[in-house]
Formats: structure tokens, C-alpha cells, sequence
């Protein structure tokens, strides 16, 4: 493609879509990459009751209404991409995709957000949609009645527990600390639960059955001991990983692969940008990828204006 | 005119006698049953593409609450799924293959490719 765009966004989450509704509103050319799915966690929320200004709404809700702002501005979205390679160092920055095109632009913003963190254990993968879930919302009314394990201490790991009760008959929170990391009201409200049990300072092992999950086996950290426990289902709320595997040798990173920006969401790369779950912060929340967006498109229009 | 249950622009079949019709018709169906969520949206949108991509193959959508997705959710392919949306791809009349939960665009090629020859 010969165009140059004044800004690419790579990916398309909270943080590049706001990014994109900014950027081509400002009658900048402005074109998203998308390798995973438009709306990125955010359509992974059942319910969003915290974005302010707004009562109460569906994850995948405030994704469409953001692609749809993106595009009336102007804003071009590509998505099912491949990435395959960076040139993001000159005054122009190429991305070259898997299928021999590329794309140019005098600035890039990287949001490719993140991806549930798998357990990584035996039966994980050979259970998933059979009995392995991450997605409460999706999958929970297939555990009526049933009886569920869910591993994770954080927020979405009690809201989500919480959330199941409305259909399963219990439901056992697997937590490798011997307390939670989400916030009070949270614990709280799993706690109250009559159909919620805790194993603390323990951590699965092994997801096992035969044509269906029939029990997990769980390890005290603190004694070693293992226990066998029969179970119907397993749903995975450990928290995210960055996808920024193909951006570390490219950008600066930490050492959990996120990528380091300054307050003006800035990397290390003059006219490259990063913004959303991504990079290193303290709070992943919608409202902060949208800040963070907003920050990298109006910071990409500084540095454009700087350049003519 | 009825409310089309899914937002996408893939057509959306209502009734299972109009599957039943869709399938006996054409050599080539894909039909993704789900709801508008997490798992279902994505694949939703890889249909959007493939419909372009691929003219040997019709796309539809169903909606997985409807009781006229009976025979989708009921189907001895589907026995044991725990993850939405069904997924099944008919070849003349006959479901040749079934999957659950999300699949990328290159899970969806694979499977039309291996089927739909």
C-alpha cells in the first residue's frame, strides 16, 4: 500500500479504538490493526456498572458503540491481520502483515492489549469449551446445577464466582495467596455467598475426566499435599498477559513484557506510542485504556505537528 | 419486520424448518449459533469476512436461545459442549463437523477447507 497514514494504531481494545475515535476526529488518517478481537477484554465483561456517565452497560455493548464512533470519524479498521514484522525506528513506520502487505505511518500507537493467562496444567486445553472456561458470561448457564471450581484472587475471579452462583449449585475458589487481591466490596460479596468455598494457598495441578472434566487435583503450597476433588467444571480468572511477544526486542519492556511509556505515553521510539493493558501500570480497567488512548492519540498529534 | 436477534450483518436464520431448508439447498453451510457475547461476537465478524472470501460456502447465524435452535444444540455433534457458540457445518444436508467456544478465522478456513472441497 502506498499510503502513508499519519497514524496506525495497532490493535483494537479500549485503549485503540478511543485512540482511533480521537485521532480521526482530529482529521488525522488514521488506520487500526487488529490481530485479536474488536473490543479486546472489554467484550470479555458481562456487565460494566463503573464507566462513568453510563448506569450500567454490556462489555460488548461499549465495544461496538467505540468501533462505530471510530469508523464515522473517518477511522479505517482492518482486522483478522497477522503481523509479521516492525520498521517502527524512521520518520516512516512500516508493519508488514503475514499475507505480503504492509502499512505505513508517520506515527504508531501499540495497544494490543492482553489475553487470559492460561494455567498452563495437563487437561487444560484438552477441556476448553468442553468444561474450561474464561468467559462466565458465555458458558456459565452450561454449569446449572453443576458443581465448579474457579481459580483466581482478583476481581474478575470473585465477580465472576459470584456471578455463576446464579447457576451453579457451588462453586470453589482455588487461590494460590492465603488472601485476595480484588478490591473489598468484592470479597465481600463472595464471601456472603452461601454456595462460595475458598481453598486458600493451593493451586491446581491437573484438570482430569474422560469425555468431560471429572475432577481437578489441587496442591496445598504450604504442605504439598494434593487433593483430588470431583468437579464439573473449571473457569480461569489468573489475570493477563500482555501481547507484546513480536514488540520486546522493538520497544522497551519490563520484565513481565509490558511496555515502559512515559506519562505522555510515549516509548522509546520517537512517534511510537503505547497505550491500554499493554503497558506498565498499576490499574487495568476500561476507563484506564481509555485515558491511556486518548493520552497516546493527542500525544501522536503533538509529535505530528512538531514534525511539519 | 422481526427484530433480527444477532447484530451482524451475516443472515440470520429463524426457524428450523428454514435451516432445515437452507441446509437441503445448499452444497456448503456454516451455521454459528450463539448470542451477542464474548465468545460469539469474534467469530460473528470472521463470518462478516469469510462470507466475501469464500463463495462456495453460505454463512448464516442463529440465535442459541431460540427453541428453534433444537436441532443444533441438540445435535449428537454438540453432545457434551460447555462453551458457546455452536458451530456446525453441514455438506449436503448432513453436519460433517461441530465445534464450541470461540475459533479464529484460521480455525474456521481449516475446518472449511478440510469439509468444503
Amino acid at each position: 500500500m502506498d499510503e502513508v497514514f499519519d497514524v496506525m494504531i495497532l490493535g483494537a481494545g479500549a485503549a485503540g479504538l478511543t485512540a482511533g475515535i480521537y485521532s480521526s476526529r482530529a482529521r488525522l488518517s488514521t488506520l487500526i490493526l487488529n490481530e485479536g478481537t474488536i473490543g479486546g477484554q472489554m467484550i470479555m465483561t458481562d456487565e460494566i456498572a463503573n464507566y462513568p456517565g453510563v448506569e450500567t452497560t454490556k462489555g460488548f455493548m461499549v465495544a461496538n458503540i467505540m468501533k462505530k464512533q471510530a469508523k464515522y470519524f473517518g477511522c479505517r479498521i482492518k482486522s483478522n491481520i497477522r503481523i509479521t514484522g516492525y520498521n517502527l525506528t524512521g520518520n516512516v513506520k512500516t508493519v508488514h502483515l503475514t499475507d505480503g502487505s504492509s502499512f505505513q505511518a508517520r506515527s504508531v500507537i501499540l495497544a494490543p492489549g492482553g489475553k487470559p493467562r492460561p494455567l498452563n496444567i495437563p487437561g487444560e486445553e484438552l477441556f476448553k469449551g468442553t468444561g474450561v472456561s474464561y468467559c462466565a458470561t458465555c458458558d456459565g448457564e452450561f454449569f446449572t446445577g453443576k458443581e465448579i471450581i474457579v481459580v483466581g484472587g482478583g476481581n474478575s475471579a470473585l465477580e465472576e464466582a459470584v456471578a455463576l452462583t446464579t447457576f451453579a449449585s457451588k462453586v470453589t475458589i482455588v487461590h494460590q495467596f492465603n488472601n485476595f487481591q480484588a478490591f473489598e466490596h468484592a470479597i465481600q460479596e463472595a464471601k456472603k455467598n452461601p454456595k462460595i468455598s475458598f481453598i486458600m494457598g493451593s493451586e491446581l495441578r491437573e484438570i482430569k475426566g474422560n469425555e468431560k472434566i471429572e475432577a481437578v487435583i489441587i496442591e496445598n503450597l504450604a504442605t504439598g499435599k494434593l487433593l483430588e476433588m470431583k468437579t464439573d467444571g473449571v473457569f480461569i480468572f489468573i489475570g493477563y498477559l500482555p501481547n507484546t511477544e513480536s514488540l520486546k526486542d522493538i520497544v522497551n519492556t519490563n520484565d513481565r513484557n509490558e511496555i515502559v511509556t512515559d506519562a505522555d505515553m510515549r516509548t522509546n521510539i520517537p512517534g511510537v506510542f503505547a497505550a491500554g493493558d499493554c503497558i506498565v501500570k498499576k490499574y487495568r480497567q476500561v476507563t484506564t485504556s481509555v485515558a491511556d488512548g486518548t493520552i497516546a492519540a493527542l500525544s501522536a498529534m503533538e509529535y505530528l505537528r512538531s514534525k511539519n | 419486520m422481526k427484530m433480527k436477534m444477532l447484530q451482524t450483518a451475516v443472515p440470520e436464520i429463524e426457524t428450523a424448518s428454514e435451516l432445515e431448508k437452507i441446509i437441503n439447498e445448499n452444497e456448503n453451510v456454516m451455521v454459528c449459533c450463539g448470542r451477542m457475547g464474548p465468545m460469539c461476537i469474534p467469530v460473528y465478524d470472521d463470518m462478516e469476512e469469510l462470507e466475501k472470501e469464500r463463495p462456495d460456502v453460505k454463512f448464516y447465524v442463529m440465535g442459541f436461545d431460540t427453541p428453534e435452535a433444537s436441532p443444533i444444540r441438540n445435535a449428537p455433534m454438540c453432545r457434551g459442549f460447555m462453551g458457546l457458540p455452536f458451530t456446525v457445518y453441514y455438506k449436503n444436508g448432513k453436519m460433517v463437523k461441530a465445534t464450541t467456544s470461540i475459533q479464529d478465522k484460521g480455525q474456521i478456513v481449516s475446518v472449511l477447507d478440510q469439509f468444503f472441497v
